[in-house]
């Protein structure tokens, strides 16, 4: 076991890029994710690393645009208003088939919104983000550990299904200090014969490209595009699951949502309500099969979330509406508590008593 | 004995390009330099979007295709991956000087050390001849089907000039393609701006007055006099900046 030490989240998905192998990192302050960039204008000039400071988010995306192209590792961070800046980027990166990393950590919408934490963007990124017909792989970490390995396991995924990976975390994930261990064994990049890297002459110009004029051949990529994200959802879902075995309460939640989550579950367990949570770690693909089987043996779900109800809808899905799914959240940058969410247990169980 | 033949750097394709556009020519330019540099293996080329959009499939080094306005900012990724590569963008006025301004300043105030090949044809080509960032006062396009009102529309964008302000920018030249002499100049600064990116010299741009007989609605002989005539007084030709040669005057 590795020394560990006290970082912040977002220095946890800065120094594990760096640990991963990204020496490419272009970015536009933003708050509250901006240490990511601050600490890669440190560290990346003592490495041989790139680091530079984008004149907006768009041209950030579209550098990381070129080097996924060149071949390398590459990454940007950013927080909500900027990553509907990138999602221009977000689509064409899906339709050159690029790996990539994008960051972004949460903050309260729409529009310039607030500074504090949010979970309302689980629509633009499970959805894709941008235009077109595509996914990316969406990785919510619920600790300043999680940041660091979900940020190596981001990598290797992009790289796998030469796709874009993204941590949606949010402020309090990226503000928070926790001790975190950063000693991963990280699989290196696969060989990218695709890359433009040259010809050096001795072979056909590779091209990068998402235009596609002729619509049989773009139905064809994107049906490729969609056989890979069949396999994706096949081997890639993750999840917690916390107490499950006997509950009859099911809490669906993600990142600080689930944190808060925990604690209203253990004390409806000393309630003596049998209250359990999934918690989604994939947010795409997301743990259907988890949702489905618990949907079985639970007689309620209740989704805690950060946003006016947004995963409550892959709840719904996924348990295919076999019970009821109800929504306990907080919205703007405001957070649930842990009482807020007994509360919505008790009620779900049907023992509605002293709330709050 | 071969007198004159494509440049390797070109492939085989056949270009998509309208009779009388000079897409054609500068493509040619481009290529030749090269040829003539021997950079191909070690070249990557951004395509934009607009009429060139599918340069990525006549050049025959690497290429990328670029979201709108976006490839200094593409290029510049390339770049900085991989500094001991040959990185050009292609691009149009819409795609440079209007949607992509940003990156095109930016790029230059970086003093990235690319080369970036401007195509001012002063109309937008590939949607059907809509009004550009240079179409000039009075031109009539499709979206100033009564003539490019200033009042409304505001002024061209004279893009060497504005960013000869610029302490990033090596080398900016405007040139045209509309004859030999023409021709030759234009190769002549496509040469330099290459030069410039493999002595390490930074942002080198050259903007090349091109014609589109198509959307001007002229035959291609009267496009290029239209260059003659109205393009040039107003964007005159010249190198605008010379960083490390002798600030330049413009000689129109």
């Amino acid at each position: 076991m590795a020394d560990k030490v006290l970082m912040k989240g977002n220095e946890a998905i800065a120094e594990a890029a760096l640990v991963a192998g990204c020496r490419h990192y272009f970015g536009y302050p933003i708050t509250p994710q901006t240490e990511i960039a601050a600490y890669m204008a440190k560290r990346m000039p003592k490495i041989g690393g790139t680091f530079l400071q984008a004149e907006s988010e768009i041209a950030a995306i579209n550098m990381v645009y070129g080097v996924a192209s060149a071949g390398y590792r590459v990454m940007t961070s950013s927080s909500s208003p900027g990553i509907s800046l990138k999602g221009e980027g977000l689509s064409y990166l899906a339709g050159a088939d690029l790996p990539a990393l994008v960051v972004n950590v949460q903050r309260g919408g729409p529009g310039l919104g607030g500074i504090q934490p949010s979970q309302s963007d689980y629509f633009q990124a499970t959805r894709g983000g941008g235009h077109g017909d595509y996914h990316m792989i969406v990785l919510a970490p619920a600790s300043v550990q999680e940041m660091a390995e979900l940020t190596v396991k981001g990598f290797e995924l992009a790289d796998t299904y030469r796709m874009t990976a993204m941590i949606l975390a949010d402020g309090t994930m990226g503000q928070m200090m926790e001790p975190v261990a950063l000693d991963f064994d990280v699989a290196p990049a696969p060989e990218k014969p695709w890359a433009t890297t040259g010809t050096d002459m001795k072979r056909p110009h590779n091209i990068i490209n998402s235009l596609s004029l002729v619509p049989e051949e773009l139905e064809q990529l994107n049906f490729a595009r969609y056989e890979k994200y069949r396999k994706i959802e096949e081997n890639e879902p993750r999840y917690e699951a916390y107490l499950m075995e006997d509950a009859d309460i099911c809490i669906a939640a993600f990142g600080i949502a689930a944190r808060v989550a925990k604690n209203a579950v253990n004390e409806a367990r000393r309630e003596g309500i049998r209250a359990g949570l999934i918690r989604p770690i994939t947010l795409w693909p997301f743990p259907k099969k988890a949702f489905r089987e618990a949907a079985d043996r639970v007689s309620a779900m209740i989704s805690v979330e950060l946003s006016m109800g947004q995963m409550i809808e892959d709840v719904k899905l996924a348990s295919e509406c076999r019970v009821p799914v109800t929504l306990c959240n907080r919205a703007g940058g405001m957070i649930p508590s842990p009482k807020q969410v007994l509360a919505a247990i008790r009620q779900a169980a049907g023992k509605e008593g002293d709330l709050l | 004995m071969i007198v004159f033949q494509k440049p390797h750097a070109l492939t085989d394709a056949p270009l998509h390009y309208c009779p009388g556009c000079t897409h054609g020519i500068v493509h040619r330019l481009v290529a030749e330099v090269i040829d003539e540099l021997g950079i191909e293996g070690k070249t990557i080329g951004i395509a934009p979007v607009g009429c060139s959009v599918m340069a990525y499939n006549y050049f025959n080094c690497d290429m990328i295709e670029a979201a709108h306005g976006r490839a200094p900012a593409v290029a510049t990724g390339v770049k900085r991956a991989d500094p001991s590569k040959v990185v050009f963008t292609y691009q149009g006025d819409g795609d440079l000087a209007s949607i992509g301004m940003a990156e095109t300043v930016h790029a230059a105030a970086r003093s990235e050390n690319i080369t970036v090949i401007f195509i001012n044809n002063a109309i937008y080509g590939m949607t059907g001849g809509q009004m550009a960032p240079t179409s000039l006062p009075g031109q009539v396009t499709q979206t100033s089907p009564y003539g490019r009102d200033v009042k409304l529309c505001g002024y061209p964008i004279r893009v060497c000039e504005l960013l000869s302000e610029l302490d990033g920018a090596e080398y900016l030249a405007r040139v045209t393609v509309n004859s030999v002499p023409h021709v030759r100049e234009a190769k002549k600064a496509i040469r330099k701006a290459f030069e410039n990116q493999l002595n390490g010299k930074g942002f080198s741009l050259v903007e090349v007055l091109s014609s589109c007989p198509t959307n001007w609605g002229m035959t291609p002989d009267a496009a290029l006099a239209w260059i003659d005539e109205k393009m040039i007084p107003y964007y005159p030709l010249g190198v605008y900046r010379d960083r490390s040669g002798k600030e330049a005057e413009n000689h129109g």
